[in-house]
């Protein structure tokens, strides 16, 4: 019988191991249309949902969506409670020092700023950016006042009601709200920042950072990701 | 097409229109998610409560005991606990607990891992020390997350309530501890048989205070992962274009932090019923002002 128990643990603990290797648990915000957002029914949906799901079909493992405030974003996946993060997260030197970033699935793409009214002081105004972004980063660089806040819809938000000049976001994000949103219409310039969305993984992960980076080549190469590129981000997404 | 899993009518809500829309609107499967998470609150408050009021006995007995190292810690847990700010307590440790217990398991199933546990900012260990599995299933997850949550509350609250039974405990007239030992009852009869009964009457006006903070600090769920009324409302409220979702809608978040605001300020109206009443039972034959006034009003 205690021969029984052991060996059935054994098995089970060896299945485990087996299985660990194949179930990668994807970490996204879920906040962030069209890139990843939480559908009517409450699912991951969106480009890196679309993405991420052919990416573990073609790395060949099987994938679970996780949730997770992008405030801990990175925290939380050094300490293993995810695998990987796909969530509209541009590879900057700053990040990479902490993760492990794979190649990009978009070109780098322009960041915008969006606002009432034409005349809104990008320079010297109060401008809203999502906390930890490159773009907060940039705000400051400008010497604007930076009026943070922890989710991409709070800062639209905060512009509608006046509280903030402009709000600054990856520009994929802002067309959807601008064309949605009557009062809301670009100002000033695009600015390019960052070198273009990626994968981040832990730095002990090599093996799983490869097989995504694989995958993504693949992609790249058959034209499928330029194919998703133009159906979530639109015509004028830049592609490869 | 996501469609209500209530009303069959709801498979093209842009022709729809005031009740029948709404209906629909408030059935999805995203509102559901936000129903539910109105169970996980209350359900962590009715583990929470009795978890940390055990903590807090704990605490409490340890701190006046007569061994000093039992002494030491039960003081030593009051003062860390209650002096450390809450939100660092709930960034921190709950990360570094899950740590320590996948560390445990990393030492106990895995002998032979030669590489080290942490490399660079990484927290590494094995697979099978891994808390949940990464095979595990999402509920695993959910429910693991959740048992950090209940973990960390009862750490926290059984703090400030081990400080609250320390002086209730106090507060019992020491002429009856005194009596008892003159009956010839031992420290271990006294402490259950008069000191316990007695010092509840002292120490409820302080838990009913602690159980109230504790009704709203529930949203700090969300810093734990887990998916709670507040982050529903957050999500829910934001704006929505059509074309990420067949339910468009401005900003709402004010209707929905609006529909919380009721559901705390009910919730802790029933609770300053419940409590009250609690009290008056507590005061009966006691020899407070309370327990004279009560035999006053009887006689």
């Amino acid at each position: 019988m205690k021969n029984l128990l052991i060996g059935t643990a054994a098995l089970a603990m060896m299945a485990g191991a087996a299985f660990a290797e194949t179930t990668v648990r994807l970490g996204t915000e879920g906040a962030y249309p069209p890139y990843n957002f939480l559908n009517d029914a409450g699912e991951v949906d969106g480009f890196e949902r679309e993405l991420g799901d052919e990416l573990c079909k073609r790395a060949e493992v099987t994938c679970e969506w996780v949730t997770n405030d992008w405030d801990s974003i990175i925290p939380n996946l050094v300490s293993s409670n995810y695998d990987a993060i796909i969530a509209g997260m541009s590879i900057t030197a700053e990040r990479a020092e902490v993760v492990d970033f794979s190649q990009n699935y978009t070109p780098p793409s322009p960041s915008a700023y969006a606002a009432m009214s034409d005349d809104a002081d990008l320079k010297g105004g109060i401008i809203a950016a999502q906390t930890g972004t490159i773009q907060a980063n940039h705000v400051v660089d400008t010497g604007a006042t930076l009026l943070e806040f922890p989710t991409p819809d709070e800062t639209i938000a905060a512009v509608k009601s006046g509280e903030a000049d402009a709000v600054i976001a990856d520009k994929d994000y802002l067309i959807p709200e601008v064309e949605a949103a009557a009062e809301l219409k670009f100002v000033g310039e695009d600015v390019p920042l960052g070198g273009g969305i990626g994968m981040a993984f832990r730095k002990s992960d090599p093996e799983l950072r490869g097989k995504f980076d694989a995958a993504i080549a693949s992609m790249k190469e058959d034209g499928t990701l330029n194919e998703m590129i133009i159906k979530w981000l639109g015509e004028e997404s830049p592609r490869f | 097409m996501t469609r209500s899993v209530i009303f069959g009518y709801c498979a093209n809500p842009e022709t729809l229109e005031g009740i029948a829309w709404l209906s629909c609107f408030l059935t999805t499967g995203k509102h559901m998610s936000f129903y539910v998470s109105f169970g996980t609150v209350l359900l962590l408050l009715a583990i929470t409560a009795p978890t940390a009021l055990l903590f807090g006995f704990g605490g409490a007995s340890a701190a006046r005991s007569r061994i000093a190292p039992l002494s030491w810690f039960g003081r030593g847990y009051i003062a860390v606990v209650r002096g450390v700010p809450d939100i660092a307590f709930f960034l921190f440790f709950v990360i570094a607990l899950d740590q320590g217990f996948e560390w445990l398991r990393h030492q106990a199933l895995c002998p032979d891992w030669d590489e080290p546990i942490r490399q660079g900012n990484d927290f590494v260990v094995c697979a099978a020390a891994k808390l949940p599995l990464s095979t595990a299933d999402q509920w695993v997850h959910e429910v693991y997350g959740f048992f950090l949550a209940v973990l960390t509350f009862a750490i926290v609250f059984g703090a400030f309530a081990a400080n609250v039974l320390f002086g209730a405990m106090r507060a019992v007239p020491h002429a009856q501890l005194e009596t008892a030992a003159a009956y010839g009852m031992t420290p271990r009869q006294t402490f259950w048989r008069v000191l316990v009964p007695q010092m509840w009457v002292y120490a409820l006006p302080g838990l009913s205070n602690l159980w109230m903070v504790l009704i709203k600090a529930t949203p700090l769920l969300f810093l734990l992962g887990v998916e709670d009324i507040v982050f529903w409302a957050r999500e829910l409220g934001g704006s929505k274009t059509a074309r990420f979702t067949d339910y468009p809608h401005g900003d709402w978040r004010m209707w929905y932090f609006l529909g919380l605001l009721v559901f705390y300020l009910a919730f802790t109206r029933v609770s300053e019923i419940v409590l009250d009443r609690l009290m008056k039972r507590l005061t009966r034959g006691q020899a407070t002002a309370g327990g004279e006034a009560q035999r006053k009003a009887a006689a």
